[in-house]
């Protein structure tokens, strides 16, 4: 089995827009092919990582309709569905594709269309991934965000502000990302005495609700110099699921599909989380930043809290960790977001990340859906 | 209506009902009444932001009961807010939100079930 390269990586302006999920993909998918001169015609297969179209907006097929915008037809189109790690598991399917032999050339486009939608209306969209148990209680994944970071400070006596200051980092960190939705400092006072949301967190905890779009062009690493010099390689992947039912996890505060999937993509990848120069993590709520933290093999259990508070994980930390500005600055539109990961890696892996660059070789993504529900996590190498 | 968890032959209590055991695959056979029993909070959350159809603030909490060789636990709405530790019992809703109001369909599910109320 070779190894994947990606040869292409765009994102469009995350925020609120005026286009529609199709208006959405297209942007970002010809963008993805125009940086590398490839007309679409030449694409085997074109997959489409989405979480709700037909939740949110009413529209449905959109891979067929994406492939016949931007003169893709003839390709295999499949949209891929994994909640909030849809972009993550489009990742896993193309480099599938391309690691099989199947596809000579996959591209990946991943987009939501959400801000037309009430903040009410989205949480429900979104916590119909629920067990009906849960659902019927009127559960959120902000609350399971409230109750989970409740039992970790309690449990590992770590400090209120520690998630205030995981929110700070991101937030200064998408200062310097022209595409991020939210471009401005934000302070830990501003943070700790924002309205609450899902009690102990506030509404800085959270990321917002976000349109846009992102995409990803694979090809094997021994054709890939044939499109460009600035390419990056999968060398690690990997997915897993936890419980449906969070409340039957024996600890809540261990997600276990980060666990597993990440243990799958280091194994792949041959190295240790301490090779890793710069992540990339789902920060939809602020502790699950701390959480994959630990879960990913950087910080002991207990000890993820530190980091943000301790200065480890900015830009200019040991391991800078959402140079992005991550989901909680980035935005969030559900099915871009784990693409939108590898395209800050990719920026970063091939020095095109212009203000906010760092010194790396290896990155790593980790793209959570639901609370843990399924996760995918990619290991990028530079190639240069 | 009681407030039921199930078992398998081996022992596995789990909340709500499955397929099959989560733990040892095996069918579950056994029902496990927790309609009296008195558990206990192991997190909470009160959530402002609150779906269509939710009461809000909406009180969530984790409840562990223990069974003697074994524990399982539920996760719900309180009637009253709650702290970790406290001593709860479930108490029946007839309807824990309005299932007009949401997206799910109203008949894909059940939406009567318990509260959990300080003891």
């Amino acid at each position: 089995m070779g190894r994947v390269a990606i040869i292409s990586a765009s994102m469009t302006q995350f925020g609120q827009r005026d286009d529609w999920i199709c208006e959405l993909l297209t942007e970002a998918g010809e963008s993805c092919l125009t940086n590398v001169d490839v007309d679409a015609s030449e694409l085997d297969h074109l997959y489409v990582s989405n979480m709700a179209s037909g939740e949110f907006e009413g529209q449905t097929g959109v891979p067929n309709a994406l492939a016949h915008d931007i003169g893709a037809l003839g390709a295999y189109t499949q949209r891929i569905d994994q909640t909030s790690s849809s972009g993550g598991a489009g990742i896993y399917a193309a480099w599938q594709s391309v690691a099989s032999g199947a596809s000579e050339l996959t591209m990946l486009v991943g987009g939501e269309k959400m801000t037309h939608r009430s903040t009410a209306e989205a949480t429900d969209i979104i916590a119909s991934l629920t067990h009906p148990v849960e659902y019927k209680h009127g559960v959120t994944l902000p609350s399971f965000a409230g109750l989970v970071s409740r039992l970790y400070l309690e449990s590992y006596d770590a400090p209120r502000k520690a998630l205030g200051a995981v929110a700070a980092k991101n937030h200064a960190n998408g200062i310097d990302n022209p595409h991020a939705q939210f471009q401005k400092e934000v302070d830990q006072e501003t943070i700790l005495e924002s309205p609450i949301i899902a009690d102990p967190l506030r509404l800085y905890d959270f990321c917002p609700i976000t349109d846009g779009s992102a995409a990803l062009l694979f090809c094997p690493e021994e054709k890939a110099a044939e499109y460009t010099d600035d390419y990056t390689v999968i060398s690690g992947i990997g997915g897993a699921t936890d419980t449906h039912v969070v409340h039957e996890r024996v600890d809540p505060t261990v997600m276990s599909g980060v666990v597993d999937s990440s243990r799958q993509a280091y194994e792949m990848a041959d190295i240790d989380p301490e090779d890793v120069d710069i992540a990339e993590l789902h920060d939809m709520f602020t502790i699950l930043e701390v959480l994959q933290l630990e879960d990913l093999g950087f910080f002991e259990k207990g000890e993820g809290w530190r980091a943000a508070v301790e200065g480890t994980t900015a830009r200019d930390g040991d391991l800078p960790v959402n140079t992005s500005g991550g989901l909680k600055s980035k935005g969030h539109p559900l099915g871009a977001s784990g693409v939108a990961q590898v395209y800050e890696l990719h920026q970063q892996l091939t020095q095109s990340a212009d203000s906010r660059q760092v010194e790396a070789d290896t990155g790593l993504a980790c793209n959570v859906g639901g609370f843990d529900n399924c996760v995918t996590t990619t290991i990028l190498e530079a190639t240069s | 209506m009681n407030f039921e968890a199930h078992s398998c032959p081996n022992g596995h209590v789990t909340y709500p009902r499955h397929t099959v055991c989560p733990k040892c695959g095996e069918e579950q056979t056994e029902i496990v009444d927790l309609t009296d029993e008195v558990g206990t909070v192991v997190t909470w959350t009160t959530s402002t932001a609150t779906p269509p159809g939710v009461r809000e603030p909406n009180h969530l909490a984790i409840v562990e009961f223990n069974l003697g060789e074994t524990n399982v636990r539920a996760l719900g709405q309180t009637t009253d807010p709650v702290e970790t530790g406290d001593q709860v019992t479930p108490v029946f809703c007839k309807e824990l939100r309005d299932p007009g109001a949401g997206i799910r369909e109203k008949e894909s599910q059940d939406w009567d079930g318990y509260r959990f109320s300080p003891v």
